[in-house]
């Protein structure tokens, strides 16, 4: 702890801290632009100054920047006092001297922090009378706005895309008055992380485009609490919504999970939930009974049929143990196919009964050395790569770190660390981007992979090992022994068993040397792990064949589309053998055609729920707004069916019921608070106390002012009244205080700066690794091995997620589908200079365009994962190459 | 006794004072321009809508009875999509015109608004969207803006230079 006084008062604050974070964790006002949290110091805009005085008896001091000040025992400055009150005005002042008159056109007005900050310093009318300068701006792509003109020179934008994010194509240009930030040329932005530039740019320059179509200004969304959807990592969001359609997603800060930034995935695939295609409205097939859907569905069950359910990595825990209860244990199906289902399950086994712990997102970026085993994290689990490429810098920061730099000072650092990274290995399929920050690479098959794992194993635990694979074995080993504190990244991206349990071989030797050694998974879906967690008769491939074999089965289908799941026959097959099917999903898709009933489901958007991350981490998402149909959470229809009632029972019995009959889950039940939590007697509003339009948004229909709706599952209501203090962690459904109206004032929810949430970051993690566990665990080998040519998925962020794909700004960043190959593998097949091939594996075959890439093994081909035109196969499978046509 | 005569020849006199009361409807009374009425959108001088959607009057009115959804034609140029005031709502307090940064919410004199089904009240764009630019005459916010919007090149605008080239290495 140190001692210091700002304004002459005296406060114990922790070391290691600038003077501007140390202000702010305590409450104080002090403008900035340049700083960070997560990115630290540069001291560029000379925004935060403020007096420093050599001691007590300096009446005189000087003005410096805070955020380049370290707090050391008696520092001693001054934010009130006029010299640097003058001095931030001025400076503001110089800033503004360009800046266009845009903010009533400005998608940042109403939480700009530029705004905010103007008037924190004081700066009122404009004195300033000459031109302007102006920019041309730039094209860059489906997800972004540029405005340049609106740009203050903070830095924060290259800062976070080239040094934090890794891009490649932003840039500064030019100089002087004329810096531009942007690219060499319009075009689209290519790093997955680029919609950050949302939140971090504190100007207009960047907007939400997805947002743009549809502005709203922040304080007329109404936003709930909620958690990223689209791929396994669970980030934390904030979902806002304004007369029936979802608007836009932005960062909710969790200091375990995804910190301040999401991936373009997250934050632009919401879409969807917009889309025209979804289901709102209960209907049948045949409708001659001549009672209403929903009746026909309640008296179809009533009459007791034989059921089997078919649940979803998609939908919440709480919809498939509803599904579980509805269906009886023994008749409750997975709804993946089975090999995919059988990794996930192995995935839980390894975290369950190994030894070796598995880390957060944000424990991740503490460890020192890296080996990635055949996952393509940046496309798999976006956010763990960028988490990923902070934990590359680890060692070479702590050189700086021996130099006696402050780890705020980020400049300093950078300096230090230049281009170096840390021990990083990958092992994989084919070229990842990831490999832009490692060390060495290795590509391979999965046998050659998994041969490549065992000598690493071997070398670990004897310490020797021979020089196979061009010493890259050699390599990973000694570097991974050599460390305090190894990471092993693996996942389902190659969708095989072996590989997780090669993964956790190789962590297990390290954790039995001794080491501090950390293991993760990426895994396909937002609930893959809750699903495997609630536990099943079976995969989707089971519940397929007792349907052949049983002819009077009624399916209840949950948030599935059998034919994104399975080959268009088997899913029609499935389909018409099933004596009745209840399909309870949100959008359109082949299998509502043929579905007895429908029951539209909500998305993340309009049902409550929890998820469970690759991590095991329960996390609570609210539901959003309540929509104008039939749309409800999965759990309530399934509810309502058990019980044969008109309305659901509240979240809370639910919850209840679940946790009594899942003992492993208990902990959920302090993930948030109850829906009678209260702060003092009130709920805690999801609307803004500036909401506007109240009394008009319905006006056209109806005059009469109807009651808002009520929400009974949760502490939150649906309007403006309510509790406007600070919320408890899980619930915050907007971050707004005093004088801060952009996303900056998250810092107000801290505890301090940058760090975790006050009440504790939300999420419970559910899995714990056993003391005594497993480090060893037997490799099964690899299946089939007929043909020359494995076939393996490869992932993309931008395609592969079966809902996100539906969304319109993600659609125009899907590649086209191919198959790559490499020049050699062409060459073996006698294909050379072919446009199209395809690729035979039983009785199927898939032509398809080629893509040559040479980074691939001569017996490796790939095809997209989830794509139009590739859902439905199986991988990895052995297969032939021919000519296509 | 006596001041009740008083009282009455007072009363008798007022006969020949000058009337104050007007025979409305048929007669109007005189309203100052700045009187607070029914409220109206206004155009710029290249008539076109001036409201940009902003929502500042929506945020500022104290009954809430604003409502707009912003929306943007081919060339970006932002305008509401939708712009219904509920007026039996409206206190007519003129926070609305006093937010609006283009003079686009313009209260007028007139008040002759009563209905008999409450519903009439609310007036949805169509009814509020005028001809002419209301009683400020001659401003254009898009003028002044920095975004060029197809309403002038980048740096056409008032007090603007032109963009800078980025690639110049003159200091
Ligand atoms: S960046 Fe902020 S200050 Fe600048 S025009 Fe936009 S809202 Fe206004
Ligand atoms: S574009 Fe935004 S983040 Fe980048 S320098 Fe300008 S104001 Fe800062
Ligand atoms: S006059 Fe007042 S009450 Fe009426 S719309 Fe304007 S701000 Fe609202
Ligand atoms: S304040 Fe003016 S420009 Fe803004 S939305 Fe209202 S009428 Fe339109
Ligand atoms: S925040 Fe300190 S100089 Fe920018």
């Amino acid at each position: 702890m140190a001692k210091v006084f700002i304004d002459n008062i005296e406060y114990e604050v922790p070391n290691g801290k600038n003077m501007l974070e140390v202000a702010l964790s305590l409450g104080l006002d002090l403008p900035y632009f340049c700083w960070h949290p997560a990115m630290h110091s540069v001291g560029a805009c000379r925004q935060c100054a403020v007096t420093n005085y050599r001691d007590e008896n300096d009446t005189r001091g000087r003005i410096t920047m805070a955020c380049m000040l370290d707090a050391t025992d008696g520092t001693r400055i001054s934010i009130n006092d006029q010299k640097s009150k003058d001095f931030r005005a001025g400076n503001i002042e110089s800033l503004m001297i360009n800046h266009p008159h845009d903010c009533p056109v400005c998608d940042e007005g109403g939480e700009c922090h530029l705004q905010d900050m103007t008037v924190m310093s004081g700066h009122n009318y404009r004195r300033y009378r000459f031109k302007k300068r102006t920019h041309i701006n730039q094209d860059l792509g489906p997800f972004l706005n540029h405005e340049m003109n609106r740009c203050i020179q903070c830095y924060r934008c290259v800062r976070f895309y080239n040094d934090y994010a890794g891009g490649k194509d932003f840039g500064v240009f030019a100089s002087a008055g004329r810096v531009y930030f942007g690219r060499s040329e319009p075009g689209t932005l290519e790093n997955e992380f680029s919609g950050n530039l949302v939140e971090v740019c504190p100007t207009g320059v960047f907007t939400d485009k997805t947002l743009k179509k549809h502005f709203t200004r922040k304080w007329d969304l109404t936003s709930a609490p909620s958690v990223c959807h689209q791929c396994s990592v669970g980030c934390n969001i904030l979902a806002s919504e304004r007369y029936g359609t979802m608007r836009r997603v932005m960062t909710r800060f969790n200091g375990d999970v995804n910190g301040y930034f999401l991936c373009d995935r997250g934050r632009f695939g919401y879409e969807y939930v917009n889309d025209e295609k979804r289901l709102t409205r209960a209907a049948q097939k045949d409708a001659s009974s001549g009672s209403d859907p929903v009746s026909s569905v309640k008296a179809h069950i009533a009459s007791r049929p034989k059921m089997i359910g078919i649940g979803s990595p998609r939908a919440s825990l709480e919809s498939n143990f509803m599904l579980k209860r509805l269906v009886g244990a023994e008749n409750f199906y997975q709804g993946i196919p089975s090999n995919e289902a059988d990794v996930i399950n192995e995935v839980l086994r390894v975290l369950r009964e190994g030894k070796v712990r598995t880390p957060s997102l944000k424990e991740m970026e503490d460890f020192d050395t890296v080996f990635v085993l055949g996952e393509d994290v940046t496309n798999t689990a976006p956010m763990m790569a960028l988490g990923l490429r902070q934990t590359a810098k680890t060692l070479p920061k702590q050189k700086a770190y021996a130099l006696r730099i402050q780890h705020w000072n980020d400049a300093a650092i950078r300096e230090v660390v230049q281009d170096e990274k840390g021990p990083f290995f990958l092992a994989t399929g084919y070229a990842t981007k990831l490999e832009e920050v490692s060390t060495s690479v290795y590509h391979g098959d999965t046998n050659s992979l998994l041969k490549l794992s065992e000598a690493i194993t071997n070398e670990i635990r004897s310490g020797s090992g021979d020089n196979q694979s061009g010493g890259f074995s050699h390599q990973v080993a000694q570097a991974l022994l050599a460390s305090e504190k190894p990471l092993i990244v693996s996942g389902t991206g190659m969708m095989s068993k072996s590989i997780v349990q090669a993964a956790a071989n190789i962590a297990g030797a390290l954790k039995d040397a001794g080491r501090e050694v950390g293991i993760v998974y990426a895994v396909p879906e937002a609930n893959s792990m809750g699903l495997a967690m609630l536990g099943a008769a079976g995969s989707l491939d089971d519940a397929i064949s007792r349907v052949n074999n049983e002819k009077d089965l009624t399916a209840v289908v949950l948030e599935t589309n059998l034919f994104y799941r399975t080959d268009n026959q088997t899913a029609s097959d499935f389909l018409s053998h099933c004596h009745k099917t209840i399909l309870i999903d949100s959008m359109e898709n082949e299998c509502t055609q043929e579905a007895d009933f429908i029951l539209p489901a909500g998305t993340f958007a309009e049902s409550d729920g929890t998820m469970v991350n690759n991590e095991g981490r329960a996390q609570r998402y609210y539901q959003v707004f309540k929509p104008n149909n039939d749309m409800r959470s999965s759990w309530a229809w399934l509810d309502m069916m058990i019980n044969q009632t008109e309305e659901a029972r509240p979240y809370d019995d639910i919850i209840r019921e679940m946790l009594e009959a899942n003992p492993a889950l208990e902990k959920i039940k302090t993930l948030a608070p109850a829906a009678d939590f209260r702060i003092g007697t009130q709920k805690i509003p999801r609307q803004t106390h500036r909401f506007s339009g109240r009394t008009s948004m319905n006006a056209h229909v109806s005059v009469h002012e109807g009651k808002p709706p009520v929400d009974n599952d949760s502490p939150l209501t649906y309007t403006m009244e309510g509790y406007h203090g600070k919320p408890p962690s899980a619930d915050i459904p907007f971050y707004w205080s005093p004088g801060w109206n952009s996303i900056q004032s998250i810092n107000k929810y801290q505890i301090e700066v940058g760090g975790d949430l006050h009440g504790g970051n939300p999420g419970l993690r559910l899995i714990e690794p056993n003391e005594n566990g497993i480090t060893r665990f037997e490799v099964n080998s690899a299946g089939n091995n007929s043909g020359r040519y494995e076939v393996l998925p490869s992932w993309h962020i931008f395609g592969s997620g079966e809902m996100s794909a539906m969304s319109p700004a993600i659609e125009k960043r899907i590649p086209d589908v191919y198959i790559a190959v490499s020049d050699k593998a062409l060459e073996k097949a006698g294909l050379q200079g072919a446009d199209k091939i395809s690729v035979r594996h039983q009785s199927a075959t898939i032509t398809l365009p080629v893509k040559v890439d040479n980074s691939l093994p001569d017996n490796v081909v790939l095809l997209p994962y989830g794509f139009k035109d590739t859902v439905g196969w199986r991988f990895p499978f052995k297969g032939e190459l021919e000519r296509g046509v | 006794m006596l001041s009740s005569v008083r009282s009455l020849w007072m009363v008798f006199l007022k006969m020949f004072k000058k009337r104050v009361t007007i025979k409305y409807p048929e007669e109007k009374p005189y309203l100052a321009p700045r009187w607070r009425g029914r409220i109206v959108l206004t155009r710029d001088p290249d008539n076109n809508e001036r409201c940009v959607a902003c929502n500042l009057c929506a945020a500022v009115c104290p009954t809430d009875c604003i409502s707009l959804q912003a929306t943007e034609d081919e060339n970006g140029r932002r305008y509401p999509e939708i712009f219904r005031i509920n007026f039996s709502r409206c206190i007519f307090c003129g926070l609305c015109e006093d937010a609006c940064p283009t003079y686009a919410i313009q209260l007028i004199p007139d008040f002759e608004m009563s209905e008999y089904n409450r519903q009439s009240l609310v007036y949805e764009k169509e009814h509020l969207l005028i001809d002419g630019m209301g009683k400020y005459h001659g401003y254009s916010y898009y003028d002044q803006a920095g975004v060029a919007v197809g309403v002038k090149p980048k740096g056409g605008g008032e007090n603007e230079s032109e963009p800078v080239d980025v690639r110049t290495l003159i200091p």
